[in-house]
């Protein structure tokens, strides 16, 4: 039997709902052919620069977390005479496979970003047997080198030749895009998404060259690299700011369209559950629910057999958690737009007819509020992984198991005070997000002026 | 307007007390007080005498909500009655810990405000000189220039401002402490690297929204009026625009004026500030359930509160809103 086949997949809830997510999208875009109006809004996004070059960006992020999201258990080594294959308490994806090399670098302690040498000093014997204190060499960085001055030029030269082929490559997709499909639609600014899809070619390709000899963003704490961990974060950060209004925007669209179309006691009663809910501190809620789910957790520990189910338990629970603290705002903007156009002649029409309640909702009202439930959904992504980073250094943030930039951030948080100081693990995650949430910020932005009648 | 505020006041009754059993359904139902106790003592195997006696010194050994006591006692000498309902007079009883919650909440407070307040009027004021600068020059390349860097400034987290500005100033150039506070006059060196970083991290966000919505009283048709008869620009800006532009910022701003007092849970914590937002993230960090859930209590009633004077500035500002 083939290594491949004895791997066992393993699908968690939270992957379940990534691939929800992305047939959602592809449906979107699909059905959107069909309604030239919603089409024509939408291509005002695509046909600005910030637009497009931002969508470029988040889909790259995307990517990264789809791959991390197709998990499986690889098989432990079979002892003699054993027919049963037992898998691996450790639960992998697809992207530690392309990550493999990162992964298993593993140091003692912390290194600086392209350091050979460790951060801190060890107990080492020369040739006489006399024991001295240094800084010892990396294993698994610049291995090969024999000295450092050796370094800069090692460097220069990998990184030189990774960039010049994937900036051949990226050239030779862009312009094969170009020819197939890109020059059919001459309104989109396609210079701006070939130049954002070669730079983030070009940067993963070059880390990951150099990430094979050298650890590029340095090691933490363990000795673990950190742009394997500032990687691995992708996926959290990407959904929790997806997952956090999709799993609340079932309640919200519910109640807000409830209260705004049968108005009497259904909106009293709506009214009554929102302004309860957003009375209460967002972070004091997340935090109480947090710590209430800790205990669950520890109270059912026969529940949660692997860490990974563990950590996806709660993982989930937070961003339904972060969800129900901010479903309220959107809860009442679609009852007050659902008040406006119940009263617009063509739904009092659909009532003369006598057209079913259920009808008129999902024909009439629905297709009408459709773009504050969009915008907000795309206002609220970068709100959500900023909002994880602040939660993980307070302690009520994702499993700690579980790699995220708030984790990064906590666990690097101590040893600011070091001196020289650590900055690398915070550095990192910094750069990652900033790039996902300017992406989003921008993109959001794009997205409300097409969709909001308002701001044109 | 009194009886306007009596009758808000008695509003809120009813959604304090929505508060009050969303809380106790999440810490006695969904958790009973068995589990927390366990939590609490840490130990897997605890043996059930312990467990009662941390639950009886605690008060969380009489039932939920019904007593099996004949008369008034049944319904008094409960779990809801005593932890719950006695939140309502602001009798906060004790922390898990012992301690009196009442009085650390009256000490807590004014650092919290020491800290608070100077943060959201330097804030403010900041972003509303920013938006008007950027307004006076609306429509160039100086405006996009700024969005985009407001737009940066929105996409950085909290931490880093503050991890930024602790090396920096603290840090490399020795300007402030890093952390730390004394009572008195003598604070102020220490909340100063804080209002400012507050302040910072506030820019982006706030003068997007403030210029919005000074662009949108801009295109007024009175504006218009004035230049066609010739108000210069200056004046357009600060006798117009100024003006009825702070009207939509100062009644979105009076909403969280009560929640001041709550603090600020990440300022405080990195700069041991000993106010409530360090006293509520202890709290969480040590699984003290008696005072999260006062400060849930309390940061309610506040921000209802909030809203209550959020309505009452409005007819402040604007005479042609009135109270019904």
């Amino acid at each position: 039997m083939s290594e491949l086949m004895m791997v066992k997949p393993v699908l968690l809830w939270s992957d379940v709902l990534v691939y929800l997510l992305l047939v959602s999208i592809i449906l979107f875009f699909w059905q959107l052919k069909k309604n030239p109006v919603a089409a024509a809004r939408w291509a005002a996004v695509f046909e600005s620069r910030a637009g497009l070059a931002s969508f470029v960006v988040i889909v790259f992020y995307l990517l990264i977390a789809l791959t991390d999201s197709l998990h499986f258990r690889e098989p432990l080594e079979q002892l003699e005479g054993q027919q049963e294959v037992h898998h691996s308490q450790e639960v992998s994806s697809v992207l530690d496979l392309i990550l493999a090399d990162l992964k298993a670098q593993d140091e003692t302690t912390y290194s600086e970003p392209f350091a050979i040498y460790s951060f801190a000093k060890e107990n080492m014997q020369d040739a006489d047997g006399n024991v001295y204190r240094n800084f010892p060499r990396l294993k698994n960085a610049g291995s090969h080198l024999s000295s450092e001055s050796e370094l800069a030029g090692d460097i220069a030269a990998r990184a030189g030749s990774a960039i010049a082929v994937s900036v051949l490559i990226a050239l030779a997709l862009c312009l094969l895009h170009y020819r197939l499909s890109g020059r059919h639609y001459p309104r989109v600014p396609w210079l701006s998404a070939y130049i954002t899809f070669s730079l983030l070619l070009v940067a993963s390709v070059t880390l990951l060259q150099l990430g094979k000899v050298y650890h590029v963003f340095g090691t933490d704490k363990v000795g673990a690299d950190i742009l394997y961990q500032s990687i691995k974060a992708v996926r959290t950060g990407v959904l929790i700011g997806t997952l956090a209004t999709l799993l609340t925007l079932p309640l919200a669209v519910v109640l807000g369209i409830s209260a705004g179309y049968f108005k009497g006691w259904v909106d009293d009663v709506v009214q009554y559950i929102y302004t309860t809910l957003s009375s209460i501190p967002g972070i004091l809620l997340i935090a109480a629910s947090v710590l209430l789910i800790d205990v669950y957790i520890e109270t059912h520990p026969e529940d949660f057999n692997l860490v990974a189910y563990r950590a996806d338990f709660k993982f989930l629970a937070l961003c339904f958690i972060l969800g129900m603290t901010s479903w309220t705002g959107l809860c009442r903007l679609l009852r007050a737009e659902t008040l406006k156009v119940s009263q617009l002649d063509y739904v009092q029409a659909a009532h003369a007819f006598g057209v079913s309640h259920m009808r008129v909702i999902f024909r009439h009202i629905l297709p009408n509020v459709m773009h504050i439930i969009l915008i907000s959904l795309v206002l609220d992504f970068s709100v959500f992984v900023l909002a994880e980073a602040v939660l993980s250094y307070i302690g009520v943030g994702v499993d700690p198991s579980m790699k995220s930039w708030g984790n990064m951030i906590n666990e690097a948080r101590a040893e600011l005070s070091r001196d020289p100081v650590v900055w690398w693990s915070v550095g990192a995650a910094f750069i990652m997000m900033f790039i996902l949430v300017l992406a989003a910020n921008l993109f959001s932005d794009r997205v409300r002026d097409a969709l909001d009648p308002r701001a044109r | 307007m009194i009886a306007y505020i009596l009758r808000r006041l008695a509003y809120a009754f009813p959604i304090l007390l929505g508060v009050n059993l969303l809380t106790f359904a999440l810490f006695f139902v969904v958790n009973t007080p068995d589990q927390m106790a366990r939590v609490q003592l840490g130990d897997k195997h605890v043996t059930q005498e312990a467990v009662e006696q941390w639950k009886a010194q605690r008060g969380y050994d009489k039932p939920l909500f019904i007593n099996s006591n004949e008369g008034q006692s049944a319904l008094t000498d409960t779990i809801f009655f005593e932890k719950s309902l006695s939140l309502f007079v602001f009798d906060f009883g004790k922390s898990d810990e012992g301690r009196a919650i009442g009085a650390d909440i009256q000490q807590r407070m004014w650092p919290s405000l020491a800290l608070a307040l100077p943060t959201f009027i330097v804030g403010i004021s900041v972003n509303i000189i920013f938006a008007l600068f950027i307004i006076m020059f609306r429509a160039s390349v100086f405006d996009t220039a700024a969005m985009v860097f407001c737009v940066a400034l929105m996409s950085i987290s909290g931490v880093f401002y503050i991890f930024a500005g602790q090396f920096f100033f603290a840090k490399m150039w020795h300007l402030v402490p890093i952390s730390g506070y004394l009572p008195g006059m003598d604070a102020w060196k220490f909340l100063i690297l804080p209002v400012v970083i507050g302040v910072v991290s506030g820019i982006g966000g706030g003068t997007r929204l403030y210029r919005s919505l000074f662009l949108e009283e801009a295109s007024k048709d009175y504006v218009r009026t004035a230049r066609a008869k010739g108000v210069s620009e200056l004046t357009v800006l600060f006798r117009h625009i100024l003006p009825n532009g702070l009207i939509p910022i100062l009644t979105s701003v009076v909403v969280v004026i009560p929640s001041l007092f709550m603090g600020s849970l990440l300022m405080e914590s990195f700069f041991g500030i000993p106010g409530l937002g360090s006293y509520t993230l202890d709290a969480i960090q040590a699984q003290d359930f008696a005072v999260v859930r006062s400060m849930v209590f309390l940061g309610s009633v506040l921000y209802i509160v909030g809203l209550i004077l959020t309505d009452i500035s409005y007819t402040l500002v604007d005479p042609r809103v009135r109270l019904s």
